[in-house]
């Protein structure tokens, strides 16, 4: 991983409810220190370490403490325990409000905001009219923001934060109210910031986002991290989760990180033959795959290929089910056959590896190798191939 | 590609974003102005007079003053509206700055708990707010009183100066102190509200500090009236009124008083001194106070 931008070590944080804070000094007097306290711990021991250029998107079910970690790398919650440290400037958009003054007009915001975020005023000068084109405010800008729409509010925060050059990027879901043209740009930006190298970190409920955008998925639920890894991965945990990769009012499942097995590979001179592995050149080459999809959790469509490589692992061909027409996503025990007419002159031992990758997302799943699994002889050379070939020897 | 060549950019890179982290937690005169801007702002926003009220609070309480001190209750003090004037503006800018400030961690709830930056310039701009508001009462109220033939030129005007900072200092500390505990305890505020009531009294602006004076003279405390300028705003008020006020003794029937405490420099400056001392060790204390609860302003937001 490139050198960490965001990293939080053991990070927990409690709250106090509401009620137990004395916000009054009579409620202090009356109820006295430490009575009738109630704690809420909204994060507990999460660790994150976000590098350079990664973009990740937190998902998790609502009061998961989703907003709650954001705020806590934005360094304005302070932690209960654990320590945060984020380099360069952080632009946050935390849920709605960025930080604005109704009375003020959305121009005045935008340099208290910037001033906020650190920015001499000359510089927000220069970046005035491009901040408020990218909002589409126009004339509006002069208006308090008071009378914006929430969406109008939001393409106003959005705009400040990708245009003060911030190195770290926080977003709270605030995205999904904009429409969806505004949307579509807000993500163009956001790919230009990847291509920049700048870190985003970003929460949403949209899922797919998190499988076209971010190159890491973090579930979040109960304050602890749940999966760290592969968004797709995390979008599948997520749905586990939320219950939604089961049909409506169908009964819970047992929670079960599961997705693709691969159980053999088996190569064989005829369709369902005993495996000999065995073969000589012209030889018909069965490949029989067998694949678990496991049942009672996210289940994934996959598509399965297969590799013969030679010493090394240097590939010598490859096979894969068509584009949709892999492992469907339901649960079973499959078997998938490659029939190759006439095994090529090869030579030697070979490797049979087997990947299945997410037939959405080409995402790898599962791989499993299966070594000597093909052996043929057509020669006594070495060589991966036999390549026949006419010798004659003259007298120059 | 060699392994310096690439460490170089990026370790610049690693100084650039330390030194954006630290613009962004440091205090900046460029944001105290934004708020104080803000605040202007918001205040008068959609008022059709908009500033002319800042000055109609003073100007009125003025008027009020001078007519019961002057013509209610006879005073033959001369001039008396320079001397009111004088305390009644200082105390004004105290009375605004530390109210301000009190509220103002809690009125920017909103900036408190969506953006991170340097939340001790929220009180700042509180006193920021009422020093501007000063600024342009004093102009005013130093026209009326050369339109009322009162001469304030002088070597003493320049006492203003001492006194203009201590004013900025002591309100600058109490300021900071009663925003951060007005966050926990929202009782603050409304103490401050009252505690201003009670300590407009303990100043001299509506009697002259001789009056006490004379009161601990008779009471045989008269090496204990030091006591009456622990209060850093006594100081500033009698500053301000030795700095404009240029009349230092009158005739009362036939006998000879005085409106200040005293004609000349260096008691002042003596009680600037305390008062400065006084100050700097509240803001110190303020600011650590500041610092420890600032934490969790957000969530107690
Ligand atoms: N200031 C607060 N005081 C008490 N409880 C809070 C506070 N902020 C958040 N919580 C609680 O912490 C939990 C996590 O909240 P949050 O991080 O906002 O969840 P989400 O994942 O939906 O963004 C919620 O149950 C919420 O009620
Ligand atoms: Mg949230």
């Amino acid at each position: 991983m490139a050198q960490p931008v965001i990293s939080a070590r053991g990070v927990s944080k409690r709250f106090l409810t509401h009620s137990s804070k004395a916000t009054q000094l009579k409620e202090r007097f009356v109820k006295g220190r430490g009575l009738g306290t109630e704690e809420f711990w909204a994060l507990q021991d999460v660790d994150v370490t976000v590098g350079e250029g990664e973009t990740v998107g937190l998902i998790g079910p609502n009061g998961a403490g989703k907003s709650t970690l954001l705020k806590v790398l934005a360094g304005i919650l302070r932690p209960t325990s654990g320590e945060v440290q984020v380099e360069g400037r952080i632009a946050s958009l935390l849920e709605l409000g960025a930080g604005f003054n109704g009375e003020l007009t959305g121009r005045e915001n935008v340099y208290l905001n910037a001033a906020l975020l650190g920015l001499p005023k000359r510089e927000v000068d220069r970046l005035l009219d491009s901040i408020v084109a990218f909002s589409e405010q126009g004339p509006r800008i002069d208006e308090p923001v008071k009378h914006y729409s929430s969406g109008e509010y939001v393409k106003l925060a959005f705009s400040i934060a990708v245009h003060v050059d911030p190195d770290v990027l926080l977003i709270d879901e605030v995205l999904a109210v904009g429409d969806e043209a505004f949307a579509r740009k807000c993500l163009a930006k956001i790919e230009e910031f990847q291509r920049a190298g700048k870190t985003i970190l970003f929460v949403t409920h949209s899922l797919d986002l998190v499988t076209e955008l971010c190159t890491r998925g973090i579930v979040v639920d109960h304050g602890r991290v749940q999966y760290d890894g592969d968004p797709a991965f995390a979008v599948g945990t997520l749905r586990k989760i939320l219950g939604t990769d089961r049909p409506v009012g169908a009964p819970a499942a047992p929670t079960l990180m599961g997705g693709i097995t691969v159980r053999a590979a088996v190569a064989a001179t005829t369709r369902g033959g005993p495996a000999s592995g065995r073969f000589r050149a012209g030889d018909p080459l069965h490949l029989r795959v067998e694949c678990d999809v496991l049942p009672g959790d996210e289940v994934y469509p996959g598509e399965v290929g297969v590799v013969v490589m030679g010493a090394g692992d240097i590939p010598v061909f490859a096979l894969r089910t068509p584009p949709g027409a892999g492992l469907p996503a339901v649960p079973g025990h499959y078997c998938v056959e490659f029939v190759v007419e006439a095994v090529p002159p090869l030579n030697g031992a070979f490797i049979l590896g087997v990947q299945v990758d997410h037939a959405e997302t080409g995402l790898p799943i599962t791989a499993r190798r299966f070594d000597d699994a093909i052996w043929v002889e057509t020669g006594t050379l070495p060589g991966l191939l036999d390549v026949p070939a006419k010798v004659t020897v003259t007298q120059a | 590609m060699s392994a310096p060549a690439e460490s170089a950019p990026s370790q610049d890179r690693a100084a650039l974003a330390r030194a954006r982290a630290a613009a962004q937690g440091s205090i900046r005169w460029e944001l105290l102005s934004q708020l104080v801007r803000k605040d202007l702002k918001v205040k008068y926003q959609g008022s059709v007079l908009g500033f002319v009220w800042s000055l109609a609070n003073p100007l009125f309480q003025l008027g009020i003053y001078y007519v019961i001190f002057t013509k209610v209750f006879t005073n033959p003090a001369p001039d008396f509206h320079v001397y009111l004037m004088a305390g009644l503006l200082a105390f004004g800018a105290f009375n605004t700055a530390v109210a301000g400030a009190s509220t103002s961690v809690v009125g920017n709830a909103g900036l408190v708990k969506k953006v991170r930056f340097p939340l001790l310039v929220l009180p700042l701009s509180g006193v920021g707010f009422a020093m501007v508001q000063l600024g342009l009462q004093m102009p005013v109220l130093l026209v009326i009183a050369l339109i009322s033939g009162v001469n304030f030129f002088g070597p003493p005007l320049l006492l203003l100066v001492p006194a203009l900072a201590l004013l900025v200092l002591f309100s600058t500390a109490l300021g900071v102190l009663v925003a951060a505990l007005n966050v926990r305890y929202r009782d603050t505020s409304h103490f401050v509200e009252l505690s201003m009531l009670i300590w407009f009294w303990l100043n001299p602006i509506l009697y002259p500090a001789q009056l006490v004076k004379t009161a601990f003279d008779r009471a045989g405390l008269s090496d204990w009236f030091w006591l009456y300028f622990l209060n850093p705003m006594a100081t500033v008020v009698s500053t301000f009124q030795r700095a404009v006020y240029q009349t230092p003794t009158y005739l009362d029937q036939g006998v000879s008083k005085d409106l200040l405490v005293d004609g000349g420099y260096v008691y002042y400056l003596r009680n600037l001194a305390i008062g400065f001392v006084l100050a700097g060790l509240l803001l110190l204390f303020a600011r650590r106070t500041f610092t420890r609860l600032q934490a969790d302003f957000a969530e107690d937001l």
